[in-house]
């Protein structure tokens, strides 16, 4: 039972805590931008890159995959962009055609490749495979699973970013002008935390599917928006919320139902998405009594 | 000629009945477009999946035609799109935040509530469980005669209510304030949008998909707004390229066994990039 627990739910229980983390973080940043729904984009867009990735290695190669899905999200995000700013396109409106297209471009990818020996599904893919991750030799490094190294260096990676730029992000979001005066390319820092969230939703992507990215990105900061008016608080807070979901999310779905004797579990990311969008709710009925 | 009818007479309902659906999301795009709401519609067509669910568990309760009983799931998932919709302005309203947050943190949690309704279906004991899994993508192949009729029917009454409310929808996507106060029920009205969008989008469910109905909204009526600088021209082009795609994409999809929904997003969003593309070279 234990040497059970190790194998399969600790791995998956590292992925959604290491996901989870960083979804928040960089949430934070982006409701903060009022670019909460420019998640929505990113997390629809990246299926075709999955899958070109996967079709062009021939196998699910995760440097690859993750590559093509890199691609994707941030082509994703030039169009958004280049719709709003150059075309005088709203901003809705521009989100709702990029990710509709993109997403449907990786479907019929998905659809013609439907022979091969590849084994991606769009269930999959819209609901995640948290369950399917496995560690054969618990604890030694050789045989952790790929998900997990990736997405503890990606973690890393954008600590180290919000550690280093937490000023000009701040500033850049919520005084322009005079974040220009001192001398900070708004552009720029928008670019780069665009940059980082195609980064977060591509490496949470495989495990988590894109549903719970959109939950994890944008409930838990909503949640600490609602309760804190200190930008460091809110990251602090939307962490530890998106933590708390996600681990109890993870226990009653998969493990629980098992320890109780119930022969079926629920999907993870689902359940994860629910206590997230739950946790909003709860902070909004408290913030208003 | 009459022989061409009877060969094709399954190819050709379908054809007539998704192009309507193409005029209507098209008509109603535009005012989505033109309110700048047009992500409402995202939060509203993700909101659908757990009416699906519930509405699958009643009739499965109840025992009634295997659970699969069309009415009764697209009338849950107009409920629960409703209550999405409601949940968006409510966020918007009355939190601080912005309306994009409401947007995405609704369509999230009704989604991931849709999702392990599905999850519970899929471990009943039921042969037509696998059947709601293309109200995701969409099949054009899977639409019965019942679905067909229904999709027709509410294509034309949508589009026959979006022509008589035409000034009062026209009038709220520019200036509120001055319907109000020559005493049109605004309220009214607004929620009339609603609820006609939230229809589309059932009743598109199962051509396109749930995540990709969208698509048939926004992008016809921005695609138009490049071409057209009066309302009704808006909305005649929307409609054109709306119904346009949707035949097209049918079609195409009909011919290499593809998702309908993802060739008719395609399509549509092909005719955008074209319209992008004449418009860069008259320029220059």
């Amino acid at each position: 039972m234990f040497e059970e627990f190790l194998q399969i739910d600790l791995p998956a229980l590292l992925i959604v805590i290491l996901a989870s983390i960083q979804c928040a973080l960089l949430g934070s940043y982006l409701l903060l931008k009022k670019q909460a729904v420019m998640i929505d984009a990113i997390s629809h867009s990246v299926l075709p890159g999955i899958v070109a990735g996967a079709i062009f290695s021939g196998a699910l190669y995760m440097p690859a995959i993750i590559g093509g899905a890199l691609i994707a999200g941030l082509l994703a995000i030039f169009c958004v962009t280049h719709l709003q700013i150059v075309q005088k396109i709203e901003y809705g409106a521009a989100i709702g055609i990029t990710f509709t297209a993109f997403f449907s471009l990786g479907v019929i990818l998905l659809e013609t490749q439907i022979d091969s020996r590849i084994h991606i599904d769009t269930q999959h893919v819209l609901y995640g495979a948290l369950e399917l991750t496995y560690w054969e030799q618990p604890l030694s490094l050789e045989t952790m699973p790929t998900t997990i190294k990736t997405l503890f260096i990606m973690l890393c990676v954008t600590l180290i970013t919000i550690i280093f730029c937490f000023k000009e992000f701040t500033l850049t979001i919520f005084d322009p002008e005079y974040a220009a005066s001192r001398g900070y390319k708004q552009s720029a820092y928008t670019a780069l935390l665009y940059a980082l969230c195609a980064l977060a939703a591509v490496s949470c992507f495989q495990a988590t599917g894109s549903i719970l990215i959109i939950a994890l990105f944008v409930c838990p900061a909503a949640c600490a928006r609602l309760l804190t008016q200190n930008v460091k608080h809110q990251l602090i807070i939307s962490s530890i919320i998106a933590l708390l979901c996600a681990v109890t999310g993870y226990i009653l779905s998969a493990p629980l139902p098992l320890w109780l004797g119930i022969d079926t579990t629920l999907n993870s990311a689902a359940a994860i998405a629910c206590l997230c969008g739950l946790s909003l709710i709860v902070t909004i009925i408290a913030h208003k009594s | 000629m009459a022989d061409f009818f009877a060969q094709h007479y399954n190819m050709i309902v379908i054809l007539l009945s998704t192009t309507m659906l193409g005029i209507s999301a098209g008509l109603m795009g535009c005012f989505l477009v033109l309110r700048k709401e047009a992500l409402i519609a995202d939060a509203v067509s993700h909101a659908t999946l757990p009416g699906i669910g519930i509405g699958f568990l009643i009739a499965y309760t109840l025992e009634y035609d295997d659970g699969r009983f069309i009415p009764l799931l697209l009338s849950c998932a107009a409920l629960t799109a409703f209550l999405g919709a409601k949940s968006v302005q409510y966020i918007t309203n009355h939190t601080k935040l912005h309306p994009d947050t409401a947007i995405a943190s609704t369509m999230s949690f009704f989604y991931g509530v849709g999702l392990i309704l599905l999850n519970i279906i899929q471990n009943l004991e039921t042969g037509n469980k696998a059947g709601l899994n293309s109200f995701l993508l969409g099949q054009v192949s899977g639409l019965t005669r019942i679905d067909l009729i229904m999709l027709f029917t509410v294509s034309v009454l949508s589009i026959l209510l979006i022509y008589i409310n035409y000034k009062t929808f026209r009038l709220l996507c520019f200036d509120k304030t001055y319907a109000q106060l020559i005493g049109m029920k605004t309220k009214i009205t607004e929620r009339l949008m609603l609820l006609l969008m939230i229809l589309i989008v059932c009743v598109g469910l199962k051509t396109v998909g749930l995540i990709l109905i969208v698509a048939l909204l926004i992008t016809p009526a921005v695609t138009a707004r490049l071409w057209c600088n009066t309302t009704e021209a808006m909305l005649v082009t929307a409609a054109c390229l709306g119904a346009l795609s949707c035949a097209i994409g049918v079609y195409l999809s009909s011919l290499y066994t593809l998702p309908t929904g993802a060739v008719i997003v395609m399509t549509s969003f092909s005719l955008f990039c074209l319209s992008l593309i004449i418009r860069k070279l008259k320029h220059v």
